[in-house]
Formats: structure tokens, C-alpha cells, sequence
């Protein structure tokens, strides 16, 4: 079956003219339409436009030119990528309607590199979510339980890879939006160093925070599509000017008696018996691979979450100032009904009615409820208290990470605290949803590479994920490492039965 | 303040420069003023969703030589600011700004008055910082509730804004402080400083202080605005200090107990007019833009900037009156003309060997035909060592004064080279003996004349002078005077 | 000690945010806002006195582009998601 095969092994395929990229890209829209109508994982799909950019990939590759690293191969992209003229609805209805007049950096390099894009994935409105039950539009479904969810918001991007909808995929990860679906859905999902994947075109959420990175089935797949995602990228301020790799090289390179620390705060409370299980389990795998496991302190990650929960929402109640239907987006003329809640409203000018309205029936609960937060947290008497405090703990919390990594290589741990929950589980709760990102934010927040990959299922059949992290632009190391595991382990080969 | 008023008027400025870039602060859309709306635009400046800013070089070091140059304290690193409000000119919803670590404090400029109707004085900056500009919106009054049109080419061009001490105590003195500050800037090549094109815009914050017998009141701070050229804001300092005092008296409110007010000023009515309080609660929420990396400004780039920076005009001003011994005035005069008209005097100067010649032909006879013409120094059709060399000649008395201006007139008149001008003109020099011979036939042709010369009518040698400049417009009259006088003296 | 999160603090929070919230949603709000805050009480466990805000992930500087004119849109295609527009402007309720 065409999902079986990884994109490494497609791209030989591919290479010795037994498949050709058309034909990959009919593979792929044809398991979308045989299994999409269920887990409901892409937005929007573009085969026509697919097929013409898989026939001059073929054409060219019968011409003998030079062709991209990913030549030919179908990938899908989380809807918060711009792409020139296509949609890009963040999963908001306030962009519902909205066409980029470019392409995102990543799509640039994409499409540079040969890839195929069919389409864009489902997501929590604007990224903020855990179980893309906030997309405006509808629920992703988890292809492994399709009453539960698939994780957020990158849960789209992670569904159709496990549905084996497409071999590659492009999600992005503000507290946890690659890692935390990637093991709901059973993939691999890789968060880089903050930097090391451009920005440019990437819908800000939380912009000090958010990073695009790649997910598929296999670490060695994340690896390829990664060389191909990194790079500095002068038009994003925040880019590393640190060459990139090509990462999915030497992934068998013997890792020596690699240190991995195993953070102590991540296995005390609230962590599911089963997934503690399966991560000690894969601990032992790593043990007999060589490595020499030490037990690590991160005193500050119980903070994080708090952290995060400030640093994230008061960027964002900013990021999303610009969607007030002036320039582009959703504009609305009618206001709510007057009530009560409203006084004020009766003397403002049509201007700020339209703002109001606007914004309100553009946005979701969710987005409100964090633009609420950050806009608070910002405002004057409350932003030392909040924001500025929030700051200085993100540092103590890098100074963690600084000090662990002086004693190991890789951290190691559950990257969530639970599996796949059901739909509507935590919608009422918003701070249990928040704990869904209890380990995932440290990355984000200090900024270091972080990936997830299976090691195990529950008592109730649904994936677990294990968490490496590694310092600043040590991507390969963990790349490295999560293949060599996947070659010694078969979690990654399980499929749902769709 | 020369008349007398019964309190004392405190302003401070605001003053918002565009700097002198080819492209935005944040993108790389062109500057041009005048372009079509909505052409120099681009997702960057439209705050279209994902666009990152990057900061524009030129912009950062423009700014960082005015910071120099106003002597203002420049920390060591800087960074970029959110300021977040709601307005349609303002696309992302958010200003990138600086905030609470501006790339300039503590600086000043001096100011000072030929005319000495206020002593010399330092005003103090508070702080100078970079900002992007919003766009532009445009509304017809007179369509009532119509939509406004936004253009957005101006959105993301980069501002400087420099925000002064309260120590302006009259509106000559604000008018002295942006002349100053405009020269400075135009010395700097750091902006064209047109207020027409909006490159330089101001507003001030003015209240008076009113000593009375329970102590010393304030009145409530008011914000002018819509001031378009520095005499408008010196009439409506003067309108605003004077509305003032006639609120208080009626009023008797005081800082304390009103708020700060904006108001605009109509330069038709001569006015100024209360502006309609923002919606906005101005808590604009300030936080460090996290699209954006600090900048650091190291201690050498600082010195080679002051190596680099050239003469500014307060110290040029001084080197003119030391070095050519120029009255004040002069200095001044040439000074605020810019440095090409300093360097034009310069050399004139030089060549001519007579600096306060050179200075008083430049003012009198040069800027007459540049404001005439409404022309820089580089379109003046004389060149500098031309009229070295003309005023060369006067000074060693080849040509005299009436002479030598027609000979300037027609060299700017015409274009013609200072040879080409003094041969057009038939001027010759005259040699002693021919002028000689010239006053003897005279004073013999004109019997009467000398008779009443020698009676005591002195001045009726007059008339032997006219006649002289008729048959050879060459002669310098002082000596035909002279000589006449000597032979009809002689012939007694 | 926490902050009290009341109804008319929420209603100037979304003011300041230009949200339109009915009293239902104010209500809501004002109570998930409590909870959360609540929760990020646990920060001020923490002695942050001496530690510097760390307001990016990486300590880049002196990030700049050169003052060279890239390419612009095209006016039809930087009006082209306007809710309202007159082929030379946008078009936005009226600004007095």
C-alpha cells in the first residue's frame, strides 16, 4: 500500500522511474478522498494545480535536469502558511476569504525543492489550540479514534499523516502544536530551534515563540523535509544565521555513549500510568543503544506553563490586532444586539462599531479568550505584575535547559501527559487544556529543538510520544537518535485501521 | 519675550523628521512622496498576515548621527517597541516604536537671536527615538458619514522623533529652536526637513505660569497641532499663550484640576480649536516587538560618527567670525543659508583676499537673485572664483563698486563669463594721464563752474563729475572729484 | 494576592481590545480570566528580582537590511483582500 513506503524510500522510487510524481500525487488524493471525508484533516485542497506541478516535475525529470530534494513528493501544509493567491484561513473565519498576495519562505523553499503541495491542513483557529476543535471551520478527528481528538493545533497537519493521506507534512509549534499531535496521531513531529526555520509568512501567533517544523511518519523523513524547511532567511529578523544541515544524512552515524537526561519534574504528578510505561520502556530501548541515562533536574518547569500562558497570549492579543476589517478579513457593519454588556456602545462612532463587530464575529472563544488574557496582562498597572514577571521566569526557565545541557546531551521524556482526549473533553475547562502543553512549553519558551516520536500505545490502543529535546541547533542529534530508536523499534509502523 | 506679559510661557516640542531613505524603516518599499496611492506598498508596510519587519541600516545610522550631533546620551543598546492602538492608517494595529529605551536622551541645542531679543540659551532634549510612520487617510467633510480612503505609501516610513525639555519660554524662541534644529538637520543630510511634504512636523505643548499672590499657577498643559511652517507655530504659541490667560482668568483652571487637551490650529482663522477626544483609552500597552532584534551601538561607532560629522552650524558660525572676522549677524546669515552657501563664501573669501567683502556681496547681492529665484547656491551662474576674482578687482581698485555690480548682474543675467561681462560693458581701465587730461579739459570747459567752486560751492564739482562718467563711463568718480577740485584749485 | 477579575474590568480589557462581548461572555470570560490567573499565581513563588526579562528566544543583535528599493505590489494586488476599496484606496468607516 502506497502509505506503507516512507518519502526516502518514494524518492528512490521515484529516482529509478518506477513511480512517477503524478502518480504519487493520485496516491495521495485518492487516500484523501477515501479517508478525509472521516478524519477531516485538510481545509482546503488544490489537486488541479497538484497534478500540474507533479507532470513538470516528471517532465523535467525525464529531461535529465537537476531536480529538487523532494522532487515529485505530495506534502500537505498547516493552513497558517501563506501561499500566494491560495487560501490561508488560519482556521478563522476571519480569513475566510483571504489570498496571500505571496508565499511564505518555507513555501519558497518548498516549492524549490520539488515538493508537491495538496493542500492545506486543519488547525486550532490561529494555533491556538491542543485538539483543533477550535478550527472555525470543523473538528479534525484522530485517525486512530475518530471520537477523539487529534491534538492541536497542528492536529490536521498530524491526521494526515497517520490517516496515510501524504508522506509529509508541515505543521508549526508555539507550546507544543508539532509534538503534542504527533503523538496523538502516532508521527514524528519536530520542533526546531527557534530560528532556525524562517518566519516570513508564517501567521504570527505568539511570535517569539512560534516555529514552523516538519512531521512524517519516520524520524528519517522529518530529517529530509527539515533539510530542505532550515535555513536563514534574511527577511525574518529572528532567523539564525547558522548554516543549516543536511540533516537526513549520516542519521546512522554512531552516536557514542550519549548522556540523556531524564527530567525528574516529568514523571511526578499528573502523568498518565501508561504513557509513564511506555516512555521508561523506550527509556530502556536507548539504554541498550548505548546511551547512558542520567536523571536531570529542571526546577523551573513546573513554572512554565504560567509562564507561557502570559508570554504567549500578550504577543498574540498584539499579532492579532491587525485583523480589525479595515486592510483585509472579515468586516462586519452590524453589532451585536444592545445589552446591557455593551453601554458604551451607543456613542462610538461607526468606525470603532465596525472594529467591534468585526473582531467579534471573526474570532473564536478561544482566540477571544487569550486575546483577553494578553491584552490584560499588558495593560497599564498589570504588566510588570504579569507580562514583565512571565519574562523573567522564561529566563530561569532557559537557564534550566543551559545547566542540563552542560551535564547531558539529550532530554528525554513523555511528551504529553495523557493521550488522545475526547471531543469536547476540555473545551469547558480552558486551563486543563493548557496543562496538555505542561511539557512541551519549556522548548518553546527556552527556545531549544525538541521532537516527538511513538514509543508505545495505551490500554486503549492510542499512540504515546516520547520527547527528546537538545540544545540550541542540535536538530541532528535528536534526529540521529530517533531514527536509530526507530530502527530498533515499530511503533512508527502501526497504522490506524481506517 | 519683549513686551510685557503677566506670566511666563512654557513649551516644550514634539518634532517628527522624516529621515532621508530611499526605502521604508521596516521594508523595502521606495520613499518617493507623490507616488500614486497605494503603489509603494508591500505585506511588510500593508501588515498583511506573517510579514516580518527588518530594519532598514541607513535609517538606524541617520538617526544615531542626529542623536550625536544633538549630544544627546546614547545607550549602549536599544531596542523596538510595540505601541498598540487602533486606527485605520495604522494596518498591523500596532506602531513599532521605542519606548523605554530610546536610542537617545539628554541632549540639547543651542539657540540664540542676532537681534538679541532673547539671550542665548541650550534647550534641552529629552529624547530622540526611531518610529515608522502610519498612512494616510482622507476624508471629505463634506460627505458627512462616507467611507474615509486610506493610502497607505506613507505607512512604515521611518520618523525620528525628538521631544524637547519644557525650556522654550516664548513663541520666538520655539520658532529659533526648529529654524536651529532644521539647519542642524539639513547640515546632517539626515532629512529634507519639508514641512509641505510633511518631512518635518511639530507639535507643541504649551501652558503658562501665572505668579499670583497665593503662589505660582500653572494652566493646563494643551497639545497645538496642524501647524504647517514655523510661523505658524509662532502665532499659534502666541494665539494659544494668550487664550490661555483669558481661560484662567475666567476660569481659574489650573493644571491640577483639568486635564490635558489637544487642540489644532487654523491657520486661516488664526485659531486654535479643541480636536474631539479619541475613543481610545490611551493605554497603548508598550512591549518589546519580539519580530525585531536589539541593536547594539558600540562606543567606536559612536566616535568615528562624531569624526565623520563635519562642522555643525554653531560652531561654524564661530569659526566664520574668528577665522574672517565676520560681524555675528553676517556669520549667522551665511550659516543659515547652509553649508554650500558657507563653502561659496569660503572660497570667495580666500581668493579675493577680503573676507567681509565677500560676505557682504554674498548677502546683499548673491541671495537677492537665490530667493528670487527660489535657486540653491549650485544653480547661482557665478561661480565662486569669478566673483573672487571681480571683487579682486575692486579691491585693487581696477573697477569700482557701481561698475562691478553691473558687471555681476550681467554675468547673472546672461550667464557671461566676468571677462566676457566687463568687455560687453566697455569698461577699461582709465590711466591717470588720460583722466588727468580728461579734468583739465573739463574745468577749462566749464569757467563757471569753477568759479563758484572757488567761491565755496564745493559740491557744484558735481556736476564736472557727471559730465566725466558721460564721455567715459570707466572713470571712478571719487578721483574725477578729486583731480577737478586739485586743477581748479591750482588754477587760482 | 490575585487580581479581582469583575465584569467591568473585562468590559474595559475588551474595549481596549475591541471586542464586542455580550453579558453572557463577559460573564464567562470573567471567570475563565480568574482561573487562569489564579493559576499563573504560582510565579510569584519565584524570586525574579534579579533576573533580566527575556523578551526573545535567541540573543541575535544588530539585525539589518540594506536601503535598497525592493519590489513593490502591484495596487491591484495590495488592495485585493480589501473588505472595501475604490480601485485606488481603501475604503474604511469614516475617519473624523
Amino acid at each position: 500500500m502506497w502509505q506503507e513506503r516512507s518519502a526516502i524510500e518514494w524518492l528512490r522510487w521515484l529516482a529509478e522511474g518506477r513511480v512517477s510524481a503524478v502518480e504519487l500525487v493520485d496516491a495521495a488524493f485518492q487516500a484523501i478522498e477515501r479517508t478525509d471525508s472521516r478524519v477531516r484533516a485538510f481545509l482546503h485542497l488544490r489537486p488541479e494545480q497538484a497534478r500540474v506541478e507533479a507532470r513538470s516535475i516528471d517532465e523535467r525529470r525525464r529531461r535529465g535536469e537537476e531536480l529538487g530534494l523532494l522532487a515529485g513528493l505530495p506534502i500537505a501544509v498547516k493552513d497558517v502558511l501563506c501561499v500566494r493567491g491560495e487560501p490561508t484561513t488560519c482556521g478563522s473565519r476571519m480569513l475566510a476569504e483571504f489570498r496571500p498576495p505571496y508565499d511564505a519562505t518555507v513555501i519558497e523553499r518548498l516549492r524549490a525543492a520539488g515538493a508537491v503541495l495538496v493542500g492545506k491542513t486543519n488547525l486550532d483557529e490561529f494555533a491556538m489550540g491542543s485538539s483543533t476543535e477550535n478550527s472555525a471551520f470543523f473538528p479534525t478527528r484522530n485517525p486512530w479514534d475518530l471520537s477523539r481528538v487529534p491534538g492541536g493545533s497542528s492536529g490536521g497537519a498530524a491526521a494526515c499523516l497517520a490517516a496515510g493521506q501524504v508522506p509529509l507534512s508541515v505543521g508549526t509549534d508555539t507550546g507544543g502544536s508539532i509534538r503534542q499531535p504527533a503523538a496523538f496521531c502516532g508521527v514524528v513531529g519536530l520542533k526546531p530551534t527557534y530560528g532556525r526555520v524562517s518566519r516570513y509568512g508564517l501567521v504570527a501567533y505568539a511570535s517569539s515563540l512560534d516555529q514552523v517544523g516538519p512531521m512524517a511518519r519516520t524520524a528519517e523523513d522529518v530529517a529530509l523535509l527539515l533539510s530542505v524547511l532550515a535555513g536563514h532567511d534574511p527577511r525574518d529578523s529572528t532567523s539564525a544565521p547558522v548554516a543549516a544541515e543536511a540533516y537526513h544524512q549520516g542519521l546512522d552515524a554512531p552516536l557514542g555513549r550519549l548522556r540523556i537526561g531524564v527530567i525528574r519534574e516529568h514523571f511526578e504528578s499528573g502523568l498518565s500510568p501508561s504513557i509513564a510505561g511506555a516512555v521508561r520502556q523506550a527509556l530502556d530501548v536507548l539504554a541498550q543503544m548505548g546511551a547512558e541515562l542520567v536523571e536531570v533536574t529542571m526546577p523551573h518547569s513546573p513554572y512554565a506553563i504560567a509562564a507561557y500562558y502570559l508570554v504567549a497570549p500578550c504577543e498574540a492579543s498584539s499579532n492579532l490586532a491587525r485583523y480589525d476589517g479595515m486592510h483585509y478579513g472579515l468586516r462586519c457593519d452590524e453589532s451585536l444586539p444592545a445589552g446591557d454588556g455593551n453601554e458604551g456602545r451607543q456613542d462610538a462612532s461607526r468606525l470603532v462599531r465596525v472594529y467591534r463587530a468585526s473582531r467579534s464575529q471573526g474570532f473564536g472563544l478561544e482566540v477571544k479568550r487569550r486575546i483577553m488574557l494578553g491584552t490584560f496582562a499588558l495593560s497599564a498597572g498589570y504588566q510588570d505584575r504579569y507580562y514583565v514577571k512571565a519574562l523573567r521566569v522564561r529566563r530561569l526557565i532557559r537557564a534550566d535547559y543551559e545547566r542540563a545541557f552542560e551535564r547531558v546531551d539529550v532530554l528525554a521524556g513523555p511528551t504529553t501527559p495523557s493521550t488522545a482526549f475526547r471531543f469536547g473533553e476540555k473545551l469547558a475547562d480552558p486551563l486543563a487544556m493548557y496543562l496538555e502543553d505542561l511539557f512541551t512549553v519549556g522548548a518553546n519558551l527556552a527556545g531549544v529543538p525538541a521532537l516527538s516520536l511513538p514509543c508505545g500505545f495505551d490500554e486503549n490502543g492510542l499512540p504515546i510520544g516520547l520527547q527528546l529535546q537538545a540544545p540550541w541547533f542540535r536538530e541532528k542529534r535528536l534526529l540521529q537518535l530517533a531514527h536509530q530508536f526507530q530502527q530498533r523499534t515499530d511503533w512508527h509502523k502501526r497504522r490506524p485501521a481506517l | 519675550m519683549s513686551q510685557a506679559v503677566p506670566y511666563t510661557i512654557v513649551i516644550g516640542l514634539e518634532v517628527h523628521v522624516q529621515l532621508l531613505t530611499r526605502t521604508k524603516l521596516f521594508c523595502r518599499c521606495p520613499t518617493t512622496f507623490g507616488a500614486p496611492p497605494n503603489t509603494q506598498t508591500c505585506p511588510v508596510c500593508l501588515g498583511l498576515p506573517g510579514a516580518l519587519p527588518v530594519m532598514n541600516r541607513r535609517a538606524f545610522e541617520l538617526a544615531l548621527r542626529t542623536a550625536v550631533a544633538l549630544q544627546c546620551r546614547i545607550p549602549p543598546r536599544t531596542k523596538w517597541d510595540r505601541k498598540n492602538y487602533f486606527y485605520p492608517d495604522l494596518p498591523k494595529g500596532y506602531q513599532i516604536s521605542q519606548y523605554d529605551l530610546p536610542l537617545a536622551t539628554n541632549g540639547y541645542l543651542e539657540i540664540a537671536d542676532p537681534a538679541g531679543r532673547f539671550a542665548p540659551k541650550p534647550i534641552r532634549i529629552r529624547r530622540a527615538h526611531l518610529e515608522e510612520d502610519a498612512g494616510k487617510s482622507l476624508h471629505d467633510e463634506a460627505a458627512g458619514v462616507a467611507d474615509s480612503r486610506i493610502d497607505l505609501n506613507r505607512a512604515g516610513t521611518p520618523l525620528l522623533e525628538i521631544v524637547t525639555e519644557p525650556d522654550i519660554r516664548s513663541p520666538l524662541e520655539a520658532k529659533t529652536f526648529l529654524s536651529e534644529l532644521k539647519l542642524l538637520l539639513l547640515y546632517l543630510e539626515v532629512s529634507d526637513c519639508n514641512m509641505q511634504e510633511g518631512s518635518l512636523r511639530v507639535d507643541a505643548n504649551i501652558n503658562i505660569h501665572i505668579p499670583t499672590a497665593s503662589g505660582m499657577v500653572a494652566t493646563p498643559i494643551v497639545e497645538v497641532k496642524n501647524m504647517n511652517s514655523f510661523r505658524a507655530v509662532e502665532r499659534a504659541l502666541q494665539y494659544e499663550a494668550e487664550r490661555q490667560y483669558v481661560e484662567w482668568q475666567a476660569t481659574g483652571l489650573t493644571k491640577e484640576n483639568a486635564p490635558k487637551q489637544t487642540r489644532g490650529w487654523d491657520d486661516q482663522a488664526e485659531v486654535t480649536v479643541a480636536q474631539r477626544r479619541k475613543e481610545e483609552s490611551s493605554d497603548y500597552r508598550y512591549f518589546p516587538d519580539p519580530d525585531l532584534a536589539e541593536v547594539t551601538i558600540p562606543a567606536h561607532q559612536i566616535e568615528r560618527l562624531r569624526d565623520e560629522m563635519g562642522e555643525l552650524p554653531g560652531a561654524l558660525r564661530k569659526r566664520l567670525e574668528q577665522q574672517y572676522g565676520l560681524d555675528a549677524y553676517a556669520s549667522d546669515v551665511l550659516v543659515n543659508q547652509g553649508k554650500a552657501v558657507v563653502a561659496y563664501f569660503e572660497q570667495v573669501a580666500r581668493q579675493c583676499g577680503d573676507a567681509r567683502r565677500a560676505a557682504n556681496w554674498i548677502q546683499q547681492d548673491v541671495l537677492r537673485v537665490l530667493n528670487e529665484r527660489h535657486i540653491g547656491i549650485e544653480q547661482y551662474p557665478v561661480a565662486a572664483d569669478e566673483l573672487a576674482e571681480l571683487l579682486r578687482q575692486v579691491g585693487d581698485g581696477q573697477l569700482i563698486t557701481s561698475r562691478a555690480r553691473e558687471v555681476l548682474e550681467r554675468m547673472v543675467q546672461r550667464g557671461e563669463k566676468l571677462e566676457q561681462a566687463i568687455a560687453a560693458l566697455g569698461i577699461q581701465s582709465v590711466s591717470s594721464n588720460q583722466l588727468r587730461e580728461l579734468c583739465r579739459q573739463l574745468v577749462e570747459a566749464n569757467p563757471r563752474i569753477a568759479a563758484d567752486v572757488r567761491a565755496g560751492k564745493r559740491q557744484a564739482v558735481g556736476a564736472l563729475v557727471g559730465q566725466a562718467k558721460k564721455r567715459n563711463p570707466n572713470v571712478n568718480p571719487a578721483e574725477v572729484q578729486r583731480i577737478c577740485l586739485e586743477l581748479i584749485e591750482q588754477s587760482e | 494576592m490575585p487580581v479581582e477579575i469583575n465584569p467591568a474590568l473585562v468590559r474595559h480589557i475588551a474595549e481596549l481590545a475591541r471586542l464586542e462581548l455580550d453579558d453572557q461572555l463577559i460573564q464567562r470570560l470573567a471567570s475563565d480570566l480568574a482561573e487562569i490567573l489564579a493559576y499563573v499565581e504560582r510565579l510569584d513563588e519565584l524570586d525574579t528580582e534579579s533576573v533580566q526579562p527575556m523578551a526573545h528566544a535567541l540573543d541575535l543583535t544588530d539585525v539589518f537590511a540594506d536601503d535598497v528599493p525592493g519590489p513593490c505590489l502591484e495596487r491591484q494586488e495590495a488592495l485585493a483582500n480589501a473588505p472595501k476599496k475604490d480601485g485606488e484606496f481603501f475604503l474604511v468607516p469614516a475617519v473624523l
